[in-house]
């Protein structure tokens, strides 16, 4: 009904045109941050002056998943944890494709950890954006690998024991070349950000912290979305350079935001294409 | 608009001002818009919208300058600004993103 009035009415949002029409309104709840993560990469898309039909969009399963069902470019939506195995598939087979995987935190760095450190590894060029929200949200709300110690989830009642994971330093570690990390208010640094690493060839990752407004903050009684954007709007510093050790995100901590990492490395493609042609030398 | 010093080009420079066009049934009624307004331009209205949200209302039109904040911070793709002085002709809208229809 929304979206006939919206066409009656002949009102189009200047971002209608990236989106599939016919799928809006989204399924994210009021106060969820992945709707700007999604305003913030097309706005990139935009801004890069990249060829739409030359982009694919890779996501996996879980909140963050439906973007692939949102935005209307070449997109797949992939079986839990295996965006990243599906997005290096399509990069190999076609090289000229820029490919996108835009998922959340537990199904990049969970279920797909080991896709996520080999796919770092290898440098792939690839662009991971990773919607972090501090836990399962689809499924009701379970203890996922980044949950801050001591945050109630609905299966940690007594509060979290285990240390949860600094997604910017497993990346740096494993060898991404271009990581960064944003809130879902610092919308316009996101953009600028995800310009950049779009620009770069390599495997970058952009790590935005949404807020969570039906499970995490719920559980944890922090208010809703917009509390949760308060809260950041006074407790993230922006370190650029800073080192990724220090990246920690405690229970409601400050969180430090910016460019962390910037640098050069062959992508496996490139590394792959020389390899081939040292050996067609015959230079063993 | 006040100054706690007087620019020295303030007679050069124009200060641009926007028109904030609202879909009023896409609203989730998150109020990021409301509150991260960097002019103070909208309010939470009173009224329901067809999803029984209260959706923003513009309080203050003369105060927008089209910084695009809104457009950005908004999750539902609800609420955008133009510049005033375009040619409204194709119903004030703003060249669309994207380079495919």
């Amino acid at each position: 009904m929304t979206v006939l009035k919206a066409v009656k009415s002949r009102v189009k949002h200047p971002m209608d045109n990236l989106l599939r029409m016919d799928r809006i309104p989204h399924i994210w709840c009021p106060g969820c941050g992945i709707g700007i993560a999604v305003s913030a990469f097309a706005a990139a898309l935009d801004k890069a002056k990249i060829d739409l039909d030359k982009v694919a969009i890779v996501s996996g399963i879980g909140c963050t998943g439906r973007v692939a069902g949102y935005v209307k470019i070449d997109s797949f939506h992939t079986t839990h944890g295996r965006a990243i195995a599906f997005a290096t598939g399509i990069k190999l087979g076609n090289p000229e494709i820029k490919v996108v995987v835009f998922s959340g935190d537990g199904d990049l760095i969970s279920i797909g950890g080991n896709h996520f450190i080999h796919a770092a590894r290898r440098n792939m060029d690839m662009l991971v954006i990773c919607v972090n929200n501090f836990i399962y949200a689809m499924t009701g709300g379970q203890v996922a690998p980044t949950t801050p110690l001591k945050a109630y989830a609905t299966t940690s009642p007594f509060g979290c024991v285990e240390p949860p994971f600094n997604i910017p330093y497993i990346a740096d570690s494993s060898g991404a070349v271009y990581v960064a990390r944003w809130t879902a208010l610092h919308v316009r640094r996101l953009t600028n950000s995800l310009v950049e690493a779009l620009n770069k060839r390599g495997f970058s990752v952009v790590e935005v912290i949404s807020p969570c407004a039906m499970y995490y903050s719920r559980i944890n009684r922090l208010g809703d979305g917009l509390d949760m954007m308060k809260f950041y709007h006074d407790n993230a510093e922006i370190k650029h350079g800073e080192d990724t050790k220090n990246l920690d995100i405690g229970f409601q901590t400050k969180i430090i935001v910016g460019k962390f990492v910037d640098r050069e490395r062959p992508s496996y493609l490139e590394s792959y294409n020389r390899w081939l042609s040292e050996m067609k030398d015959g230079t063993p | 608009m006040k100054y706690w010093r007087t620019p020295y080009d303030l007679d050069k420079i124009e200060v641009p001002k926007g028109k904030v066009h609202i879909i009023k049934d896409r609203c989730k009624g998150c109020g990021f818009c409301v509150e991260f307004c960097p002019r103070d331009v909208l309010e939470m209205s009173e009224e329901f919208n067809s999803k029984g949200y209260h959706p923003p209302r513009v309080k203050n039109p003369e105060n927008c300058v089209n910084c695009g904040l809104c457009e950005m911070i908004c999750p539902e793709f609800a609420i955008w600004s133009t510049a005033k002085g375009e040619k409204e002709g194709k119903g004030g809208q703003q060249v669309p993103r994207g380079n495919k229809g």
